[in-house]
């Protein structure tokens, strides 16, 4: 029984370890999400149908 | 499982899979780790334009994971010539703390991940550099290089010397001169570094039958190499001082560590068995502790340079 203790509790602290590591990945995701939409240029593109006002206009050029 | 776990258990060592974190933690190389922070650190701050902190701190991490899925694969590679050795016998897969499976999975899984999300949170120049930079440790270096030939110090080097290049292309999203003579510069210092290292410390790869330069051409052409590396070295640090990231500071800074560097593998050179013996290796341990500092101070000089904006650089 002892030695079952010893391994459960082993495993325990690499399972909360992971569990940390994948709740840093998280909040790094979230962190990165919102830096680049925070400071990212002109975030409209073509979806599928030409969009006029993304094309260079003769005036811009 | 449970079986394996129960018998696994009744043994002095836990078995393969029952490691702790910090034996998946010593996998990934931290010293290794450290080193490639602090100059990606220093590429990202001296590159022109900035990024913004969360972005940098982010794609740090991702440099610093994919020099650790580096160590993670190398370890795997080298468990046979681990074993071998008396200072890396204790390493987690020789001594049986990990699985050789679990290493592998470790190292490819942070490999893809660190390549894919630098890419996602910088740019894929960067990204691009450092999937080179791992398979040039893992398969150039480790597989190739190491086993075969005296120059795998040398080249093996360049590895290492990668990360201030894609610290800089993390911001920038290319890699100029100034970029390259800081690869240079950890690239001409590794093997002075090493080999200084390899003379005062008594290692046996000949045992793991890896080719060093000490074991296939002997001490005296090892300390006749490494002279001429250091004179090398010396080259390219002026010539990193004198580019856009150097300035009159830097080239202050670097004549100095240039001069003791220089002085020190100089006496190194003109030094015999017979010497080292009487000395307890001084010399070359003093060449082995100053190389540490110029690295260290080196790059810190490119950050102050940076930092003192309109002040600093040419």
């Amino acid at each position: 029984m002892h030695q079952d203790h010893e391994l459960h509790t082993r495993r325990k602290g690499r399972n909360f370890g992971i569990l940390g590591v994948l709740l840093s990945f998280v909040v790094l995701i979230f962190g990165l999400t919102v830096v680049k939409i925070q400071t990212g240029t002109y975030a409209e593109a073509f979806d599928h149908v030409v969009r006029p006002e993304l094309v260079p206009s003769e005036a811009s050029e | 499982m449970t079986d394996l776990s129960l018998h696994a258990a009744t043994e002095d060592r836990p078995a393969p899979d029952e490691a702790s974190l910090r034996d998946f933690w010593q996998l990934l190389k931290p010293r290794l780790m450290s080193l490639s922070v602090f100059t990606a650190l220093v590429g990202m701050l001296v590159a022109p334009g900035g990024v913004h902190p969360f972005i940098g701190a982010t794609s740090i991490l991702w440099i610093a994971v994919g020099a650790g899925a580096s160590g993670a694969l190398n370890m795997w590679f080298d468990a046979d010539i681990d074993r071998v050795m008396k200072r890396t016998r204790n390493r987690p897969i020789p001594s049986g703390r990990v699985a050789p499976s679990s290493a592998l999975a470790l190292g490819l899984f942070l490999a893809i991940v660190s390549v894919v999300m630098l890419d996602l949170t910088a740019n894929w120049v960067a990204a691009a550099w450092l999937t080179f930079t791992i398979f040039f440790y893992v398969v150039i270096y480790s597989m190739w290089l190491k086993r075969t030939t005296s120059w795998n110090t040398v080249i093996g080097g360049l590895a290492g010397a990668f990360p201030p290049m894609i610290g800089w292309a993390a911001v920038t999203g290319n890699t100029p001169i100034e970029a390259w003579l800081m690869v240079g510069l950890i690239f001409m210092w590794t093997p002075p570094h090493f080999w200084a290292l390899a003379l005062f410390v008594k290692t046996d790869y000949h045992a793991a039958r890896i080719p060093m330069l000490t074991v296939t051409h002997g001490r005296a052409e090892t300390r006749r190499q490494a002279w001429f590396w250091s004179l090398g070295l010396a080259v390219v640090s002026l010539l990193a001082s004198l580019s856009s990231i150097g300035g009159p500071m830097t080239l202050a800074v670097a004549l100095v560590l240039n001069g003791v560097f220089l002085k020190r593998a100089w006496d190194m050179r003109h030094r015999t068995d017979a010497d080292c013996e009487a000395d307890g290796h001084a010399v070359e341990r003093g060449l082995f502790k100053w190389s540490l500092v110029y690295l260290f101070a080196h790059f810190a000089v490119f950050v102050a340079e940076a930092a003192l904006g309109p002040y600093g650089g040419w």
